[in-house]
């Protein structure tokens, strides 16, 4: 970055307690905004000091700022068009960048000053500051223009980023710079009344990337090339846990290009100066493994263990404690009652399956260590990558690309196949460029899966078939179990295990509920999975209440009507019945076709989905679903009903085929013709609709995956008559 | 040893051992990332390219047996295709790594069936894999290009990108 020509002071914000800074740097105008304890009020700013979310280019060029990555979520085009609403830019002309690592200026207020991008939070976090850094800069530039016509600020409008006076002055932002870099930011920018929006809201806010994915430009990691560079691949050990014993690298150096074979923790690394020579050199390798302190069991077996656990067949593992939530009432009663109705639901182990396996390019050893990849925690990928290259996090430099997804995979808090990279760059050194390659293999059986959950259900009913009382006992991993200690969430009850059993309107309405959650230690490495513990409780609970409902000779909707009143879940209530009316649930289904309806509300939305399901030769057909989402202010439609589609594909893909086994301790599945995934013919025809809301904007793009695994069994339910108690829907 | 490969329209040569497959030729030597790595086993569609017009896995495609067929890249159709346009005006993309391959793969089905049915847009495309799930904008973009008038021939690409002879 440039010297800053100029430094403007800051202005404190009571709105959402940010202060607001401005600066020049060369001769583009810098504006954004921190919380005061990064920037005070009144104090000279330089670039650097705080987060400049938009930039202001003499061209006309505004950019914004993003501090969050773009894996396919479209949050890019929606942080955009805040600033831009706010600014009154031309949406047409409006370019977005990726900000630096640096956790003080782009932490993630909603994941404890982290910069990371995860739990659908990447609008929610960014609205008031990008509609104050929008705002003040906005009225940065009417002043500038108001002392440059010599016209009262108050008659100067602003419109698709031309200011304009009726005397028929006119100025774009780019021709103002140094007059508005002259202007002090506001203390209180006016915001603008939601309801006169123009941007916001309108089918128009569009992705910014379509082009350069569409004609192979766009980059991602596995794109880098730089001079010098080496390739790696890695020989894992087939077991998690086990360790390298010997190697012989004879064969492996033999092939031409390999230029270094060498152990590091998590395995062998094979260095070369392309990709093919790289895994050639890989597969000639030979490794014996020591197993010893390895994982061993399969997962039939660790399965069965978790089952006896819920049962009571055998007794909690020594130190692993049972931890209640939302429980109430006599736990004898649940246990107790009578005519109940008893279900215990099994879900395996799921893999991410990244379009691009995990990749990471690295240099190290000469001057800070440097990071080239799709860092989805930049934070936890900073001290990770310090701990293993001996720096200060805060001087590891990351450049973040593109990610061909991530689902979740990306944030971990080990940065397993990064420190990976690291460790190999940092034995190359010099700061040579390493571009750590992982095949679709590799990947697969990495592990950092889905967690393989029980869950055992135990409902008593009243007389009008409502839930009198509700036993649940869950044996999970806990994902946060890997958190380094301090993080928010890692101690009592791990809320991913949970979350949706936890605060379900059900257990609200229902006077008695014992529920408990148990997580054994299993050495097979676990993560969050797009929209994690909703990945199995809204199955468990949705699938449960039409069993319910069932029994009660009721109708699914109206059930579930009657319990969000008794529970005053409002925004359930109202998704439910605009899915319903837009899917025509009190009309009979098209000739052939069942529905099936589910609601669940995950990262601060709430979502429902009609689905129409038939059964082709033993496989559930979905064809078209109906979906409606409460996610607060919508920025941009046309991306929540992308992320609708594509939730729905990812969690209907995981319902049907979705499983990793593992045989004596070693991953079965490698790649995608073992583990199969949805396919374009398999994919059901989702339409979105969007409940009216001028609430702050929450998540959207996870709180469509978990529905329609649940809508779908629902729909075979009125089918069959039989329940599915077990995930995937379609065996191997 | 050198071999020449006909790739968007021009002639390289290409040093990697002949066993390489092209998708390594492609983006290591050539430089021409926008063929992805997937799978590695032609079961995700990543890699697509056309090979004399029809779509090929370039992932299991070993270099010496493209002899003197004519490879065209997502490079080679000039940004301007009118399934590339139809991909930006429905947003067709989400993390975009596999839709090199998907508008490759659509690309032929169009050559060979200018207004292709459900059935047809199955077969054909069923082999390129999409975890985000844009498969129904995918699908709406192909009849929305195969729908546009005049659709112009890809064979001979606009702008070649330039590819180092090496």
């Amino acid at each position: 970055m440039n010297k800053p020509l100029k430094t403007i002071t800051a202005a404190a914000s009571r709105r959402e307690v940010l202060v607001v800074g401005a600066t020049l740097a060369g001769s583009s105008l810098l504006v954004g905004c921190s919380l005061p304890e990064v920037l005070s009020a009144g104090s000279k700013v330089e670039p650097g000091a705080f987060g400049p979310f938009l930039k202001f280019a003499k061209d006309g060029t505004v950019t914004v700022v993003s501090k969050h990555i773009e894996f396919g979520q479209g949050n890019h085009a929606g942080l955009a068009a805040i600033a831009a609403e706010e600014l009154d830019a031309d949406w047409t002309t409006v370019k977005v960048e990726q900000a630096p690592a640096n956790a003080k200026l782009y932490g993630n207020r909603l994941m404890g000053g982290t910069q990371g991008t995860g739990g659908s939070s990447a609008v929610s976090n960014s609205w008031m500051q990008l509609r104050t850094a929008g705002a003040a800069a906005r009225a940065m530039f009417v002043s500038a223009a108001a002392a440059k016509w010599g016209v009262p600020a108050g008659e100067i409008t602003v419109l698709n980023g031309v200011l304009s006076h009726a005397s028929g002055k006119q100025a774009g932002f780019g021709e103002l710079i140094d007059e508005a870099a002259k202007v002090a930011p506001p203390a209180e920018p006016k915001l603008k009344d939601p309801k006169t929006f123009t941007l916001i809201g309108q089918d128009r806010v569009r992705r910014k990337d379509s082009q350069a994915k569409s004609n192979g430009t766009a980059k991602y990691t596995q794109d880098v090339q730089l001079p010098d560079m080496l390739i790696a691949m890695v020989a894992h050990p087939p077991k998690f846990g086990a360790t390298v014993k010997s190697f012989d690298a004879t064969e492996a150096k033999k092939v031409p290009g390999v230029t270094d074979v060498f152990k590091i923790p998590s395995g062998v690394a094979v260095v070369a100066n392309s990709t093919y020579a790289a895994k050639l050199g890989r597969d000639a390798l030979k490794v014996e493994w020591d197993d010893a302190k390895a994982e061993k069991r399969g997962s039939a077996q660790i399965l069965a263990e978790f089952k006896d656990y819920a049962s009571g067949k055998k007794a909690a593992p020594e130190k692993v404690k049972w931890g209640g939530f939302d429980s109430k009432g006599p736990a004898a009663q649940a246990a107790a009652g009578a005519n109940a109705l008893e279900v215990a639901y099994d879900f395996p182990y799921l893999a991410h399956a990244t379009m691009e396996p995990m990749n990471c390019v690295a240099m190290v050893g000469k001057g800070p260590p440097k990071l080239i990849f799709g860092s989805q925690t930049p934070t936890l990928d900073q001290m990770n990558t310090a701990r293993v290259a001996l720096a200060l996090p805060g001087s590891v430099e990351i450049e973040t690309l593109f990610a061909g997804g991530s689902f979740g995979r990306r944030s971990n808090f080990q940065s397993d196949y990064v420190v990976e990279c690291v460790q190999i760059a940092k034995k190359v050194g010099k700061g040579r460029p390493v571009k750590l390659v992982w095949t679709r293999e590799d990947d697969q059986r990495a592990g950092y899966f889905r967690p393989l959950t029980h869950h055992a259900v135990r409902v008593t009913t009243d007389k009008d078939g409502f839930p009198a009382t509700w036993r649940h006992r869950i044996v999970t991993q806990s994902i946060l179990k890997g958190a380094p200690p301090g993080a928010p969430g890692g101690k009592g009850v791990d809320f991913t295990a949970v979350e949706g059993v936890m605060g379900s309107p059900y257990l609200k309405a229902t006077p008695v509920v014992d529920a408990q959650l148990l997580t054994p230690d299993v050495g097979v490495p676990v993560l969050w999975w797009r929209s994690v513990g909703a990945t199995h409780t809204a199955y468990v609970m949705e699938h449960t209440i039409d069993q319910l409902a069932k029994r009660a000779a009721k109708d699914p909707v109206e059930y579930r009507r009657a319990l969000y009143t008794k529970a005053g879940a409002n925004r359930h209530l109202a998704v439910l019945n605009l899915a319903a009316e837009k899917a025509g649930w009190s009309t009979p289904a098209p000739a052939g076709w069942t529905r099936g309806v589910a609601v669940h509300e995950s990262f601060g939305s709430v979502v429902a989905q009609v689905a129409e399901v038939k059964v082709e030769n033993g496989v559930p057909k979905v064809g078209r679903v109906v979906t409606a989402i409460d996610c607060g202010t919508a920025i941009s439609p046309n991306q929540i009903a992308a992320q609708m589609e594509g939730g729905t594909c990812y969690g209907l893909s995981a319902a049907l085929f979705g499983n990793v086994t593992l045989t004596g301790g070693v991953v079965d599945q490698a790649n995608f013709d073992t583990y199969r995934v949805l396919r374009n013919s398999e994919a059901p025809t989702v339409e979105t609709y969007i409940v009216p809301s001028t609430n702050k904007p929450s998540g959207v793009g996870e709180p469509g995956t978990p529905v329609i695994g649940p809508a779908v069994a629902n729909a075979l339910l009125a089918i069959t008559g039989q329940p599915t108690l077990s995930q995937p829907f379609v065996k191997a | 040893m050198a071999t020449t490969v006909d790739v968007n329209g021009r002639p390289v040569n290409v040093n990697s051992p002949p066993e390489t497959p092209l998708l390594w030729v492609l983006r290591d030597e050539l430089g021409l990332t926008g063929t992805k790595y997937g799978c590695g086993v032609a079961q995700c569609g990543a890699c697509t390219v056309l090979v004399d017009g029809n779509a090929m896995r370039s992932c299991q495609l070993p270099v010496s047996a493209i002899g003197a067929a004519k490879i065209t890249t997502i490079e080679g159709l000039g940004g301007a295709h009118p399934l590339q346009e139809a991909w930006v005006k429905l947003d067709v993309p989400q993390c975009g790594y596999c839709q090199s391959g998907q508008i490759m793969s659509a690309v032929a089905l169009l050559n060979a069936t200018p207004k292709p049915d459900d059935a047809a847009i199955s077969a054909a495309m069923d082999g390129n894999i999409c975890r985000c799930g844009a498969y129904q904008r995918i699908r709406a973009a192909i009849k929305e290009a195969a729908a546009a008038p005049a659709q112009a021939a890809p064979a001979a690409p606009a702008a070649t990108p330039a590819t180092p002879s090496v």
